[in-house]
């Protein structure tokens, strides 16, 4: 995808799968013209040059900061479990996972 | 039509630290499900990251261990994905900057070595676990999400599943002398993924891979890599395309079988991790790290030959498992003879090993009994052939210094005791002394006999050997 | 009582005095804070029960006279999460949430004694300018009820503004702090990053968020930045750079003081009465012996577009874990794991957030990562190489906090490039991660407006001295809405 090209309904639904989201048809064209407008502002970047330009992901004034490797056990479980929607015997429980891509 | 194979290995190391990656909780494995979660590991709204510096130190060593490059500015990454096991829907992971990169193992072959390249090693957090249940519900339990990982992946160097196998355990070797992880497989601290492409030899371009997932030990990698090379040649000889597809080993046919074809490459949407400040390590803290390292086998092996006057051969077998030359080294360090404690470790103790079918460290055995039973030997306390009585007691946790003499199996080697019973014997066998003037040898191993059976066989044979031969001359 | 005319201090005294006691002064916050809530609605949760009981035992324990903090209730925005009181970020994803840690900010109030009087409304996951986006309805401006109160920090800048709680929380990501405080006249300040922990602060831009104070004077609001500030174990990217009395320069003169005043910040789309109030502004701080200079920050126009792609990408991925699996809203009906998802999400978002995890989610994607997310961290560069610029030679920077004052509930909610540019003054400061302020300046049509002040990294001092001292040399601040009236 180039950045002067114009999204259109099949990205912004592409789109929505992999942010696991569902519009109607009606959501759909509407999302897909507000994204086009904010695609034309966000679009201006590319007046900028920034040729040998380092990005910016952080303005932290931190480095090394690390924990010590001591464990702690919290004993929060029960609390946990209780917020969760549907548990049994400890576990946290879904509907069947029958897509056995899960990444490690 | 003759193939060129070749074959890439991730290979995912658990680290044994105390806490996760970048939660406090303890890593330990067994518990009720979820008990070693907090908030963090349930990625709760509003929790952050905090990063073990175990686990960076553990991933320097690592990258030592393999001749890697360390990378001296990092950063950790997201990489996005949706899954029940991965709370926060991302896995922080290093997809920029790993640990480590460029580095190497050697392995051999058919008695030829060869340098296998590593392509990078990086730091991540493992998932949690699903487990699944025909009721119609799978079930999560999160104590494993965080346990610090290391991946390491190889470059395509390896050309046969003889060669995957055997990067295998120089891997595993190699892991396993830093300490930093059990690196077993059947418990999951070691996990394997293999890519396997053919092509027609003379060919530059790479084949299509297949992916096999999740295989549980090293044979199986072997024997589906084999069936995988052989699957791969039939479908090009036949004029078909290899698909791109994620296959798994099933062990009772010895197949691979097909999991699901890859369409086109996931979108992880990797980004750098806003949380977490950059690392940057110095050479102070790479010696640090170096310092506190655990010396690698190749080092122990030329120390074992050099210091120790052990063979080639004897360094190497000790050297197989830290676990093994550890014991070594601990026993020789409580005075025992190398050599000695060398040949028990390779004979009795690795035989007691198999038969039992247990790792060293789940038997009763201990470098200082064993060591004990070494001195004991060297300065003829026990003879060699008591000493396999003692060993089978030292295997049961006897301390056998105290169980030697409680049993009175205390070598005789004092001539003054001994000489009076020779004389006794000598002169009661008038017939073997002259067997022996005639030059019949067979005389002196008779009266030895004699002599171990009236001491119950515990007179010293050297001793016995001197005081006779002097007293069958002096007739 | 209503907190107009009364500074912390005044009030700690009050209550070191016996002249009032913490249950008598927590009883009558909430009776105001409830009565006005119906006409303002700025709370998603009013801790009543909570509130009490703590004001109880402080007033059984004693009220510390050395700190002056002790027994004083204030309102924390609602994406701040509080152990035992439903946090929401005005969602329906958590709209029954109860969080089972406190974030750092609330454990170290309550460390000083102070009370947690409730949690206020705010744009759904702090994404939004106006406090509309909200799932429990929108917040109105106790200066007009027909105009929203900014946001996204609209709920703690309505309580502070109609006098009902003395101090608040909020949480600034491109402005949420500052055009609130500017929108409803009183004082917001977003800190340095890394400041204030952001343990405990539901993530939105996770480069992009500090929690801040809100408050009616510039030094209450210095005195809360002094308990909640300092490093955090549990934020890596908090500071451990010492932490000041940010109270330290307030009452020195400014003489002296060189302050830039970039032209880019009273350009075109800059309502005509709020460069009158920032000339006015200039104006009184020349007085008051500062040089006022003309400064250029000429990439800082392209602070929106970046901060659209930083901020929304960064959002996708923050609200992944909004799964409906672990904890808030969960679908009903589900036939497979992927409704679980799909379904939970899509009925627990709203709008303006799904844009924006839509617009994260494509500005990561392989196709459009160079073009769009590592481009807008590229112009990152180039807006903190121009604050950089600037405070070579000047100690402070000034301008609007926001191109208009208040407008009219419903006018802007559904187009979102206007609104996103409406924080075109506050945006840039996020992406350079410097302290900014937001001071009552003035007024355009008796609705407030405010003044920005930013000042270098981990400066808050020199910031709090000239706005307290601008303070000191205007009235704007001693006015405050009638609520009767509206």
């Amino acid at each position: 995808m180039t950045t002067e090209n114009n999204i259109t309904k099949k990205d912004v639904e592409h789109v929505a799968t992999l942010a696991k989201l569902k519009f109607n048809d009606e959501q759909l064209e509407k999302f897909t013209d507000q994204i086009e407008d904010i695609i034309d502002l966000v679009d201006t970047l590319n007046e900028v040059d920034t040729t040998n330009v380092e990005p910016t992901f952080n303005v932290t004034d931190q480095l090394n900061r690390m924990r010590e490797d001591v464990a702690v056990r919290s004993n929060d479980k029960e609390a946990l479990l209780a917020n969760a929607p549907e548990t049994e015997n400890g576990f946290i429980r879904v509907p069947a996972i029958l897509d056995e891509s899960g990444e490690a | 039509m003759n193939f060129k194979t070749t074959i890439g290995l991730e290979v995912h190391i658990e680290l044994k630290t105390n806490s996760k990656i970048f939660s406090p909780s303890p890593v330990e494995f067994g518990d009720q499900p979820n008990a070693n979660t907090n908030v963090i590991d349930w990625g709760y709204p509003g929790v952050l990251p905090q990063t073990n510096k175990g686990v960076v130190e553990a991933g320097m060593m690592a990258a030592k261990a393999l001749h890697a490059n360390i990378t001296r500015t990092q950063h950790f990454d997201r990489k996005n994905y949706f899954y029940p096991d991965n709370p926060k829907a991302y896995q922080v992971t290093q997809a920029d900057t790993p640990i480590g990169t460029d580095g190497w193992i050697e392995i051999e072959v058919e008695g030829k070595k060869k340098k296998v390249g590593i392509a990078e090693m990086h730091i991540e957090e493992d998932a949690g676990k699903n487990s699944h249940n025909p009721n119609g519900y799978s079930y999560v339990d999160l104590n494993r999400q965080g346990t610090p990982l290391i991946e390491i992946v190889s470059k395509p160097d390896i050309e046969s599943p003889d060669e995957a196998y055997a990067y295998l355990e120089a891997l595993r070797q190699r892991i396993q002398f830093t300490g930093i992880s059990d690196v077993k497989m059947e418990e999951g601290s070691m996990r394997v993924d293999v890519n396997i492409s053919i092509r027609p030899l003379g060919s530059e371009k790479f084949g299509t891979k297949a992916e096999l997932k999740n295989i549980n030990s090293f044979n199986f990698v072997r024997k589906g890599l084999a069936f995988e090379e052989k699957r791969q040649q039939k479908i090009l000889l036949a004029g078909g395309q290899v698909r791109p597809e994620t296959r798994r080993y099933d062990e009772t046919t010895g197949q691979t079988i097909l999991m699901r074809v890859k369409e086109g490459a996931e979108d992880y949407r990797y980004f750098p991790e806003p949380d977490l400040p950059s690392i940057t390590i110095d050479d102070e803290w790479i010696k640090d790290v170096e310092d506190k390292m655990p010396e690698m086998p190749g080092k122990r092996r030329a120390r074992y030959v050099e210091e120790l006057g052990l063979t080639d051969y004897d360094a190497m077998v000790l050297t197989q498992t830290k676990e093994m030359s550890d014991f070594f080294e601990a026993t020789v360090a409580q005075g025992a003879d190398p050599k000695l404690t060398a040949n028990y470790l390779m004979g009795d103790v690795n035989a007691y090993l198999n038969d039992q079918k247990v790792d060293l460290q789940e038997t009763k055995l201990t470098p200082g009994h064993l060591a004990s039973m070494v001195k004991m030997i060297t300065d003829e306390t026990i003879s060699s052939k008591m000493a396999k009585k003692v060993f089978k007691a030292i295997t049961q946790g006897e301390e056998p210094t105290s169980w030697v003499k409680a049993k009175g199996l205390v070598q005789l080697s004092d001539p003054a005791v001994l000489k009076p019973m020779i004389v006794e014997i000598v002169d009661n066998n008038e017939q073997s002394v002259a067997d022996f003037k005639n030059g019949k040898d067979r005389a002196v191993g008779f009266l030895v006999g004699q002599i171990m059976k009236q001491t119950k066989g515990q007179a010293n044979p050297k001793v016995v050997n001197k005081i006779l031969m002097q007293e069958l001359n002096s007739r | 009582m209503k907190f107009f005319d009364i500074t912390v201090t005044e009030l700690h005294q009050k209550l070191v005095d016996k002249e009032l006691t913490v249950t008598e002064l927590v009883s009558e916050t909430l009776d105001q804070i409830e009565a006005d809530q119906k006409v303002l609605n700025d709370f998603v949760t009013i801790n009543r029960e909570g509130a009490l009981a703590q004001a109880r035992a402080i007033d059984e324990k004693g009220i510390n006279p050395d700190n002056i903090w002790a027994g004083i209730p204030i309102a924390v925005k609602d994406n701040i999460v509080t152990k035992g009181i439903k946090t929401t970020a005005a969602s329906k994803m958590l709209s029954n949430f109860i969080p089972i840690y406190n974030a750092t900010v609330i454990e170290r109030l309550q460390a000083n004694d102070v009370i947690i009087i409730g949690k206020t409304n705010m744009d759904e996951f702090a994404m939004g300018g106006s406090t509309e986006t909200s799932y429990f309805g929108d917040t109105r401006n106790p200066w007009d009820h027909t105009k929203v109160p900014g946001g996204s920090s609209g709920g703690s800048a309505t309580t502070v503004s109609a006098g009902n709680s003395i101090a608040a929380l909020g949480s600034d990501t491109g402005g949420s702090i500052r055009q609130p405080a500017s929108y409803t006249g009183i004082v917001g300040i977003k800190p340095t990053y890394g400041r204030i922990s952001r343990y405990g602060l539901i993530a939105f831009g996770s480069s992009l968020d500090q929690i801040g104070p809100m408050t009616r004077t510039v030094k209450d609001n210095a005195a809360l930045l002094n308990i909640i500030a300092g490093m955090d174990e549990r934020d890596l990217t908090s500071s451990d750079k010492k932490v000041p009395d940010f109270t330290s320069k307030i009452g020195k003169d400014i003489k002296g003081m060189k302050i830039g005043l970039p032209k880019e910040y009273l350009g075109d789309g800059i309502n005509e009465d709020v460069k009158k109030v920032v000339r006015q502004a200039v104006e009184t701080l020349t007085n008051l012996g500062a040089t006022i200079e003309e400064i250029s920050l000429p990439r800082s126009k392209y602070g929106v577009a970046a901060y659209y792609i930083i901020g929304s990408s960064e959002a996708s991925s923050n609200l992944q874990r909004f799964d409906g699996i672990r904890y808030g809203h969960r679908a009903q009906n589900v036939k497979n794991l992927e409704d679980v998802y799909v379904k939970s999400r899509s009925e627990g978002f709203g709008d303006e957030v799904k844009r924006r995890i839509m617009l994260g989610t494509y500005s990561l994607s392989a196709g459009t990562y160079d073009a769009y997310f590592k481009k807008a961290a590229q112009v990152r560069t180039l807006i903190i190489n121009d604050f950089n610029k600037i405070f070579e030679d000047y100690d402070l920077i000034i301008g609007p906090t926001a191109p208009t004052p208040a407008y009219a509930i419903g006018a802007e909610v559904d187009d979102p490039t206007t609104m996103y540019m409406n924080d075109v003054l506050t945006i840039p400061v996020n992406l350079a991660g410097l302290p900014a302020m937001s001071v009552p300046a003035g007024f355009s049509d008796n609705m407030p407006v405010g003044l920005q002040i930013i000042a270098k990294p981990f400066d808050e001092e020199t910031m709090y001295q000239a706005g307290a001292a601008f303070e000191a040399a205007t009235e704007v601040h001693s006015k405050h809405p009638e609520m009767e009236d509206k």
